[in-house]
């Protein structure tokens, strides 16, 4: 029996760093971790940690492509390609109904619309500026001294969320402390925090056209009150992946190799 | 004749006195929760300093972010009219006032008698605030006012290039995971925040004499920065420069009660 081809998909993003491990078109291994320390040497503990877990060795793949930010630093990579097509890959792999993938991570927003034939033709992304992204989720949590997963649920017991002004999430999470000080109430705080940036990323996405199936990808598509809320302004379902939505571009990158090993 | 102006900022809160228009006592505190507190508090400091009371001050103008908000105030005036004021009064050569503050950064032209004549403001975007230096200080572990003194030993500053304070963080930590002094970091930040402030100066334009207000106006760095970026030199202000908004609100409190006697 000829040995199994094992193909690596890495996301090297600004905040984490993401590997998926595929067999046979099946995920048999995976990594999420934060990125602290020289990119190179994280991309390569997060891999050897994947690949220890299901017995493999760096030698044992056939082929790797990294992606995301910091793709151009994975040592291991045979080719890097762009963050668009590798969620678009990973979104229509999970789902075959998708043409939408709002993937929204810890600095980056991005909408990207998928053909027929699974190919990008638009997308938009937050560009230069961090609002809309999950950063503010953190700055917040840190700011209110909560837990990053405990914010929904918060959220969803105000009666009366507070209006957050700032689009810029430094003056915002100022505009927090102040309401704090002020002494409103701590839900209220929390659910205006996910109306303001359910609201960017509903600006970001908008500019493209949305067409259903949307799914939502990135460490935010986890808060469930976000993805409703992004939901009810762009008047569309928002479908999440059963896998950790973190994974969804790292799993797109190892489709590609299993692609791109294929046809070399 | 004994006049007050007061400033509460976003950050910091400075109240100044004067006395036949002479500056008699002045203070600078960090905001607390409520700009009335802040007022209070800080105007309480400047009025023992001078050994006086509320009774005695004449007229009171406040200004700033929180300025509606004064308790002891006889009215207000906006923290723009009030920073061209003061700075022209202090040095009359001065036609354009680059304040730079704790959560907004304006360029101020004024006239001969400091009156107001073009101004333009970024209060949308931390980037080129004393917001940005504050958070980048956080990122490097270091004091804001070690940031200046700090970049200017530097022989070899680093390039950020994110205007984004968010992005500009993780710019400088991967700077700091890679090694690089920490005096190169803050040379770089002190340099992207000068960047910043340029490309609000160019907005506007430069008339000279400038002069550089608000609490960046500390920073070493980003002065000298902003003065190679603008190729002028920044007059000298005899005062701290978070005190000038204050100063011109006490001269409008001189204004108007000048005004009202009459």
């Amino acid at each position: 029996m000829a040995k199994p081809m094992i193909f690596t998909g890495f996301d090297f993003g600004t905040l984490a760093a993401k590997v998926v491990i595929m067999q046979e078109g099946s995920i048999i291994s995976s990594e999420i971790s934060k990125i602290k320390g020289i990119p190179e040497q994280v991309a390569s503990d997060v891999l050897d940690k994947a690949l220890s877990r299901a017995g493999l060795s760096l030698g044992e793949v056939n082929y790797s492509v990294s992606t995301g930010w910091g793709r151009k630093r994975v040592p291991f990579a045979n080719i890097d390609i762009g963050e668009m097509p590798c969620l678009a890959k990973g979104a229509r792999f999970l789902f075959p109904s998708v043409m939408t993938v709002i993937d929204v991570g810890g600095h980056s927003t991005r909408a990207v619309s998928i053909s027929e034939a699974g190919r990008v033709t638009d997308y938009n992304t937050n560009d230069k500026c961090a609002a809309g992204t999950g950063r503010f989720f953190e700055l917040v949590a840190d700011a209110l001294e909560l837990k990053l997963e405990e914010l929904a649920s918060l959220a969803d017991r105000s009666k009366d969320p507070a209006k957050i002004s700032s689009q810029c999430c430094v003056f915002a999470e100022s505009e927090v402390i102040t309401m704090v000080n002020e002494g409103r109430e701590l839900v209220d705080i929390v659910a205006g925090v996910h109306d303001s940036v359910a609201r960017r990323l509903a600006a970001i996405a908008g500019a493209i056209g949305i067409k259903e199936d949307v799914v939502m990808t990135g460490g935010c598509a986890k808060n469930r009150r976000l993805a409703e809320g992004l939901a009810n302004h762009l008047k569309v379902d928002i479908i999440t992946p059963a896998i950790d939505p973190q994974l969804v571009g790292a799993t797109g990158a190892a489709l590609i190799a299993q692609d791109r090993y294929g046809s070399t | 004749m004994i006049i007050a102006g007061c400033d509460v900022g976003s950050l910091s809160a400075e109240a100044v006195i004067m006395r036949d228009g002479a500056i008699i006592s002045s203070e600078i505190i960090r905001v607390r929760p409520r700009p009335e507190q802040s007022a209070t508090d800080v105007m309480d400091k400047a009025l023992e300093k001078a050994g006086l009371t509320y009774k005695n001050i004449e007229y009171c103008v406040s200004t700033g972010y929180g300025r509606e908000r004064i308790p002891f105030a006889d009215n207000n005036i906006s923290e723009i009219s009030c920073h061209g004021k003061g700075a022209q009064w202090l040095v009359p050569s001065v036609r354009t006032v680059i304040d730079v503050g704790g959560q907004d950064c304006k360029v101020i032209r004024v006239d001969e008698n400091g009156k107001l004549v073009n101004f333009v403001m970024n209060d949308k975007c931390a980037a080129g605030t004393g917001r940005f230096l504050e958070f980048m200080a956080k990122v490097l572990d270091v004091g804001i006012e070690d940031l200046g003194p700090q970049g200017l030993s530097s022989l070899n500053s680093v390039a950020i290039t994110n205007m984004c304070s968010i992005y500009a963080e993780t710019e400088v930590l991967h700077y700091v995971y890679e090694g690089k002094n920490p005096a190169d970091i803050a040379a770089g930040i002190n340099r992207s925040m000068a960047e910043r402030v340029n490309s609000l100066v160019k907005r506007v334009g430069v008339e000279e004499d400038i002069c550089i207000t608000g609490g960046v106006a500390k920073n070493t760095g980003v002065v000298k920065n902003l003065e190679e970026t603008l190729q002028v030199s920044a007059q000298k202000l005899p005062v701290d420069p978070q005190s000038v908004g204050a100063i011109g609100a006490c001269l409008f409190a001189k204004e108007e009660l000048g005004n009202r006697d009459r």
